[in-house]
């Protein structure tokens, strides 16, 4: 697990991104969060890697996941 | 085979399964998320015990007071068929996954509305959004409309016009929200309302670039260049598992009595799905808890 990249595109008022959060802290995983309100870059280098305008975008590795889908998550995680 | 199975995992779906394992039923859990649309709310005032409390934080102590129990959950999967057995009910998962029970509740909530218009589904994410709170700041600078009359529609349409660059703000009807958003509202620069107003289409390329509007008494047409469609009308009831076999009212919802029960014996319901009045977190908690105490004694009735 430790060797995955994980990184989560989210704003601060979302409240599933938040749980998303919590549910990578709680598995143990380390992540980068990139705060897109307010932000053309980052919010353009989302909608590039993941063709998504809403948020969360968890990209594990190269893989996108959009939405807090822990099915998917877990899978990519292990 | 359980003897009761929890269809859907917010707050009643949730406390159901705490008063399940007190009263030691052997209870499986089926839902695609924990949570449910507390998921989608930020700042929680009015439940009891907690001054201020954020949705997930919420949910987080629901889920650990629920896992000091051995209740067996089935989380992610959705639930594609539910019916009458002989001995109880079935679930059957989108996976194919098959699961049975003496007796079942229902909790599987509402979701948004859908406009169902051309490009809606296509630009779901990709400019169209359900929720507001979540994807608002996504489209800081830029031009959206919120569509919808109601205090959701007037809650996203004031948030936007802080960040975006211009709001239009679409309504069907005349704005049924509170006189007291609507005041608020009024004062904007960067915002347009167009009232009694059909949303026609959502069109773009790979991303939302605008929308068709018709005036519902003049018939004319006008496109907006929006990037942003936040949609906002309301909810539907999740109920199409039962749809068919289970009385619904004319809003979709499963009838229930004060007990909980639906027209099927043994099937109960409980929070946003039924039409029990008042939609609030507090209430799908108790609802919840009350259908299980009335699943337990009709198991207890079949045992004797």
């Amino acid at each position: 697990m430790a060797d995955k990249k994980v990184v989560i595109y989210s704003t601060p008022t979302c409240p599933i991104c938040k749980r998303t959060k919590e549910y990578l802290t709680e598995k143990g995983v380390q992540y980068t969060d990139l705060n897109v309100a307010g932000s053309k870059e980052l919010t353009k280098e989302m909608i590039d890697k993941s063709g998504q305008m809403s948020v969360p975008v968890i990209i594990i590795d190269d893989q996108v996941v959009v939405g807090f889908n822990q099915g998917k998550i877990d899978k990519l995680l292990s | 085979m359980s003897d009761l199975m929890i269809i859907g995992g917010g707050p009643a779906g949730l406390a159901a399964a705490v008063y399940a394992a007190r009263k030691q039923l052997k209870t499986l859990l089926l839902s695609k998320d924990i949570g449910g649309q507390v998921n989608l709310t930020l700042g929680i005032e009015n439940y009891l015990g907690y001054q201020f409390i954020e949705g997930p934080e919420l949910i987080d102590k629901f889920q650990s007071q629920m896992n000091q129990f051995p209740i067996d959950q089935k989380i992610g999967g959705k639930v594609s068929r539910l019916e009458k057995t002989t001995k109880g009910f079935q679930a059957t998962l989108a996976s194919g996954e098959k699961y049975q029970s003496t007796v079942a509740i229902l909790t599987t909530g509402k979701r948004p509305r859908k406009l169902n218009v051309p490009g809606e589904t296509e630009f779901t994410g990709r400019g169209v959004t359900y929720c507001a709170i979540c994807d608002g700041p996504v489209f800081t600078g830029q031009r959206v409309a919120v569509v919808g009359g109601g205090n959701s529609a007037l809650e996203a349409a004031l948030d936007m016009v802080k960040i975006a660059e211009y709001v239009n703000l679409i309504s069907l009807t005349p704005l049924t929200g509170d006189t007291l958003l609507i005041e608020r509202l009024k004062g904007s620069q960067n915002l347009s309302i167009f009232l009694e107003h059909e949303t026609e289409r959502i069109e773009g390329d790979t991303l939302v670039s605008g929308i068709v509007i018709k005036d519902r008494k003049s018939g004319k047409r006008q496109k907006l260049e929006v990037s942003g469609v936040f949609i906002e009308i309301g909810l539907v009831p999740n109920s199409e598992l039962v749809k068919g076999w289970v009385e619904l009212n004319q809003q979709g919802e499963v009838i229930v009595n004060c007990a909980s029960e639906t027209s099927v014996p043994g099937l109960y319901a409980a929070g946003d799905v039924t039409n029990v009045p008042e939609k609030q977190i507090v209430v799908a908690a108790g609802e919840g808890a009350k259908a299980v105490l009335q699943a337990h004694r009709y198991l207890q009735r079949l045992t004797v």
